[in-house]
């Protein structure tokens, strides 16, 4: 396993205060807290930062770090020095709680294990017969089509001599078609101990659909004379090709609706919407400068005509 | 341990409302809890007394949330309200540049 620098992780020297630390955890736990955070990895970002405060916050088990010596670096190959038994210190229990689940295995080697929390996707440890919630990563178009998929959680569970340990469970949930973002759907008797199971949808950014609520938009370039003399061009949309009209006189940026080709949806399924986007042909020939030129000379076009006045 | 059968969800829907009863029973927390979170304008439920109260579906990831702010940001409700509130209209704006920027790289 790994060893952990934890006061790197909380930006404080060997020698801070309690008082330094405790304010160096609170500044990074607002920093990266999952439910505020706009930082990428927020929730792993944030579960170190928990896993560094749960050590250093508490003067005994900061000893007991402190303890395996200073020259150790972050990511370094780290094993348990001889004469010490691996979880020798009696720290389980009085976990700040919740999501304190998860911890590395550095921290339970030095603290003990069998606080491994709940929920490979995002979940918390929950008390005795309480739901459950966990984070599903699905794409487009599963939550357009609807789609199965097997989940693994972690729950602690108390064996018959008391010690809670990890048992893993792989569950084949159907998706429905429809799904919105953060949407949950409930699987009754599913969560830890007997609670119920919720899962909320976090649908993946798509290539080139974006969604919003149950709209989707597509950017669709167009050549100058499909926009000013209207076309039929083939688009995608979640339900396979169609084809789409572009009206004659149409500019860069204008949005044509495909009603009902969004996500599906009571009451109204949502629309697709189309965003123009006019490409020019490079003028790389010299029959295509030849065009040009003879626009120019014919259209007496002035693109910024009252853009500034 | 896998089981081989598909369990079938039941999908929460933006229409389907929550008792304040079924709502202490998902969420695990006491009436009082949401009594006061409702009281601090986190919660916003239809209907005019305890009794009567039909809370909208987000209503359960919301006390997710604050449970954990106020947990791990020791912010009491009154905080964890402001702090969802400016999130909330963080998203909306964000979501909002994401489209015009969208619409201005079709120009």
């Amino acid at each position: 396993m790994e060893y952990k620098d934890y006061y790197k992780r909380l930006g404080v020297s060997r020698d801070a205060s309690q008082d330094e630390i405790k304010r160096a955890y609170r500044k990074l736990a607002r920093k990266y807290h999952p439910d505020v955070s706009k930082e990428e990895n927020a929730e792993a970002q944030f579960k170190e930062v928990q896993e560094a405060y749960e050590v250093l916050k508490d003067p005994e088990r900061r000893e007991a770090y402190d303890q395996l010596g200073q020259n150790w670096r972050e990511g370094q190959q780290f094993r348990q020095p001889p004469g010490r038994d691996q979880g020798g210190f009696d720290f389980r229990g009085g976990f700040t709680g919740g999501d304190a689940g998860a911890f590395s295995d550095f921290f339970e080697s030095l603290f003990g294990g069998g606080f491994r929390a709940a929920g490979g996707a995002g979940g918390s440890r929950q008390p005795r017969g309480q739901d459950q919630f966990a984070r599903i990563d699905i794409s487009l178009e599963d939550a357009y089509s609807g789609a199965t998929r097997q989940i693994t959680l972690e729950n602690p569970e108390v064996d018959a001599q008391g010690q809670v340990q990890v048992k893993r469970r792989s569950l084949n949930v159907r998706i429905p078609a429809g799904m919105k973002q953060g949407q949950q759907i409930r699987l009754a008797g599913q969560g830890a101990m007997g609670g119920d199971l919720y899962l909320e949808a976090n649908i993946q950014p798509h290539r080139w659909f974006h969604l919003d609520g149950r709209d989707v938009s597509l950017t669709v370039p167009i050549a100058p004379w499909e926009a000013a003399l209207g076309a039929k061009v083939a688009v995608p949309t979640l339900d396979g090709e169609v084809s789409a009209t572009i009206p004659a006189g149409a500019q860069s940026g204008q949005r044509l609706r495909l009603k009902g080709r969004g996500l599906p949806g009571k009451p109204a399924a949502g629309d697709q919407y189309l965003i123009l986007k006019i490409v020019t042909p490079a003028a790389d020939t010299d029959a295509a400068k030849q065009l040009y030129r003879q626009m120019a000379e014919t259209l007496a076009f002035d693109p910024r005509a009252g853009a500034w006045s | 341990m896998t089981e081989n059968f598909i369990i079938e969800g039941s999908l929460i829907d933006r229409d389907t409302l929550y008792t304040l009863h079924e709502l202490c029973r998902s969420s695990g927390v006491h009436a009082e809890v949401i009594v006061e979170m409702v009281e601090v304008g986190l919660l916003e439920p239809q209907g005019r007394d305890p009794a009567e109260w039909r809370f909208p579906s987000y209503a359960l990831a919301r006390i997710q949330s604050t449970l954990r702010l106020r947990r791990d940001l020791e912010v009491n409700l009154e905080g964890a309200a402001l702090a969802l509130e400016l999130m909330d209209e963080v998203r909306r704006l964000r979501a909002r540049v994401a489209m015009l920027e969208r619409q201005l790289e079709a120009l």
